[in-house]
């Protein structure tokens, strides 16, 4: 377990107010080097309000965001990533007409440093640059287990491919912090399955932390080292996967009043 | 996997029946053969074929289109791989060309600076050469390339094309309105800068006549634009403004700067509609307010998008070909027209009513244009290949609760 090491990001009492309504209210919330933590919650409890924060797409109404202790709230959202902070998405955002290997590539444009100019003459380096890339790119796209799909448009790819392909260019950043939004909606309780031992490759081989938003409560309790439970923008427990099976607070959320469980 | 095979099939498809090479072979032979055909065959043909010639295919509209193919390349960059929507693209097309006008001619007589060029002496006014020209247009456009993209380029699509729809009406007015700026006579208003130099090459100057040396030199200019065009979209930036394109929120997500980003494919576009402009100036041979109109941000828009939006050897054919039906096509047409049926209808005057009917049966057929980016062909003909969607994911709603 990981839990104990310093963390690597970490959310100090963040609010966030679209007009009067309070979307994240008072949430802190620690990311452990190299753990893999979770967060949970009904349907408009504030999880992907919550994560635009850590990406910079939202600037909290108070709060601070501390990644590699520096502060990062309110910086531009390329900034946030060129650091190492990536994620994917819950509905899946890959650049559709371009290859998977391309897609990986576009994620390294911070890394590389070819100009106009030397693109345009071609320059030693660039070259160089360019063949590099393209050999990470595609140990990438072996990592995550498509590599065969290098030259094809990431819309063609399988939906199951898809979702992998934007962890590979997530990767692509060369992430301490890695943001999964809901990775397994849309995927059959096998591929659930397999995605969880997934989850633990990337975390061991890549070295970095990963939080998920998930619905799917075996995958959750599966993979998660520990579990942040949102409702209604606040946060209402947080502990062991034992733990926020057996909280009655966690229990009323998600039964609560419709009784419908996620 | 029955999914998996027909995958793989559409993906062969869907592959580029041509290699780049192979296309840049194949236009650079053209471009020397019609330069064979009218240096050492058509002297020698028969008064009534040169007649037909000079009627269909007259050497000046030839070095005409080549003009707008330079432009059209540099709006492809903006549109055709960036994504960003400009209507004013005349303004640079208008600066690069008052570049010529200010440097290669004797309209501020009261300096007399001479550099490169085969201008006599004596003569007062600014004479750099062409090439110094091309150079100086190149950075003044790349510098209000930015300037007027800074600003403007942190819009959302929609928006952007109506701000530079707007600059490309400010700029064109600017030099209309240009004759006395506080006593300073920075246009000559729409008396126009005439004459403009001719190119000066190996000692000698290009005369009016010289349409061969011109054909070479835009020739030569068109083609450094489809290299820079091509060697850019393989590299680093080509990918981000392909990115932004797609997908601009998740671009920025992958480390993108998108203003930078958004940014350098104004600068380079800019720079290629300045080199539109100084080349057209010396094409002819003066410079003149009243002709920067929208019209002409219009066409090059029409021809990026007719040839095949961000394939540059598709725009290079809808250039020439809308150049072509502009300058000649239509008035030669018309005049044959008139004269079998004995009516007396001024085609050109319907130039936009055709053009219009043109694009129309062109977006309903043809949408991706004559040669289009074998990528956007997959997407504009998703709806009729009926295996390219049931893709599970199409069925995941777009709520994403951000």
């Amino acid at each position: 377990m990981a839990l104990d090491s310093a963390p690597v990001l970490e959310a100090k009492n963040i609010s966030v107010e679209f007009g009067g309504l309070k979307a994240v209210d008072d949430v802190s919330f620690v990311i452990p080097d190299r753990g893999v933590v979770s967060l949970i919650g009904p349907n408009g409890a504030g999880k992907t309000t919550f994560f635009n924060v850590l990406t910079g797409l939202y600037k909290p109404t108070s709060g601070f965001v501390i990644y590699d202790n520096e502060d990062i709230t309110g910086i531009v959202p390329h900034k946030i990533a060129e650091k190492g902070v990536a994620r994917t998405f819950q509905n899946i955002r890959l650049f559709g007409l371009m290859t998977a290997e391309e897609n990986v590539m576009v994620a390294m444009h911070s890394h590389l440093k070819s100009g106009i100019v030397s693109t345009i003459i071609g320059s030693p380096q660039q070259r160089r640059e360019e063949r590099e890339a393209r050999e990470e790119a595609r140990a990438l796209l072996e990592f995550v287990g498509i590599g065969k799909t290098a030259g094809e448009f990431a819309r063609n790819l399988s939906y199951g491919d898809q979702r992998r392909l934007e962890v590979a260019r997530a990767l692509a950043l060369r992430p301490k912090v890695l943001l999964l939004d809901e990775p397994t909606a849309g995927m059959n309780p096998q591929e659930s399955a397999v995605f969880v031992d997934f989850v633990y490759k990337v975390r061991d081989e890549k070295n970095l932390a990963i939080l998920l938003i998930e619905h799917d409560m075996s995958v959750v309790m599966k993979v998660s080292e520990r579990i942040t439970v949102l409702d209604r923008g606040t946060k209402i427990a947080e502990g062991s996967p034992a733990e926020i099976k057996s909280n009655p607070r966690v229990i009323e959320a998600y039964l609560g009043k419709s009784a419908e469980v996620h | 996997m029955a999914i998996i095979t027909r995958k793989k099939k559409s993906a062969k498809k869907q592959r580029a029946p041509f290699s780049q090479r192979t296309w840049s072979l194949g236009f650079l032979g053209l471009a020397v053969a019609i330069y064979i055909f009218y240096t050492y065959i058509v002297p020698h043909t028969s008064d009534g074929f040169q007649s037909q010639i000079q009627t269909w295919f007259p050497p000046s509209s030839l070095n005409e289109a080549l003009v707008w193919v330079i432009a059209a390349l540099g709006l492809n960059i903006v549109v055709g791989y960036a994504g960003l929507l400009d209507l004013g693209f005349v303004a640079f097309w208008a600066i690069g060309g008052y570049t010529a006008g200010w440097f290669m001619s004797g309209f501020f007589n009261q300096w007399h600076i001479h550099f490169g060029s085969e201008v006599a002496n004596a003569i007062p006014g600014v004479h750099l050469s062409f090439w110094a020209v091309l150079l100086i247009g190149a950075v003044i456009c790349a510098f209000f390339g930015i300037l007027i993209g800074a600003p403007t380029l942190r819009l959302k699509s929609d928006y952007l094309a109506i701000v530079t729809l707007g600059f490309g009406e400010i700029i064109p007015q600017i030099f209309v309105n240009g004759e006395d700026i506080h006593g300073f006579n920075l246009s000559n208003g729409t008396k126009g800068i005439s004459p403009v130099d001719s190119i000066g090459i190996f000692g000698k100057r290009l005369g009016p006549f010289d349409l061969n040396y011109k054909y070479i030199i835009f020739v030569a200019m068109a083609a450094i634009m489809v290299f820079i065009s091509l060697r850019l979209r393989g590299g680093r930036l080509g990918r981000a403004w392909l990115a932004i394109r797609e997908d601009e929120l998740a671009a920025s997500m992958m480390g993108i700067p998108l203003m930078r980003t958004k940014l350098a494919a104004y600068a380079v576009g800019a720079i290629s509609g300045g080199l539109a402009g100084v080349a057209y100036a010396t094409h002819v041979n003066g410079i003149f307010a009243e002709r920067f109109q929208f019209s002409i941000s219009i066409i090059l828009l029409a021809m990026v998008v007719l040839g095949g939006m961000g394939n540059v050897w598709g725009v290079i054919v809808g250039a020439l070909l809308i150049a072509w039906v502009n300058s000649t096509g239509l008035p030669a047409a018309g005049d044959k027209f008139n004269s079998v049926f004995n009516t007396h209808i001024n085609f050109p005057s319907y130039t936009f009513l055709i053009f219009g009917a043109l694009l129309i049966l062109m977006m309903l057929f043809r949408r991706e244009g004559i040669l289009p980016e074998s990528r956007l062909k997959l997407i504009m003909h998703e709806t009729d290949d009926e295996s390219g969607n049931e893709q599970p994911h199409d069925e995941i709603s777009e709520e994403e609760d951000l």
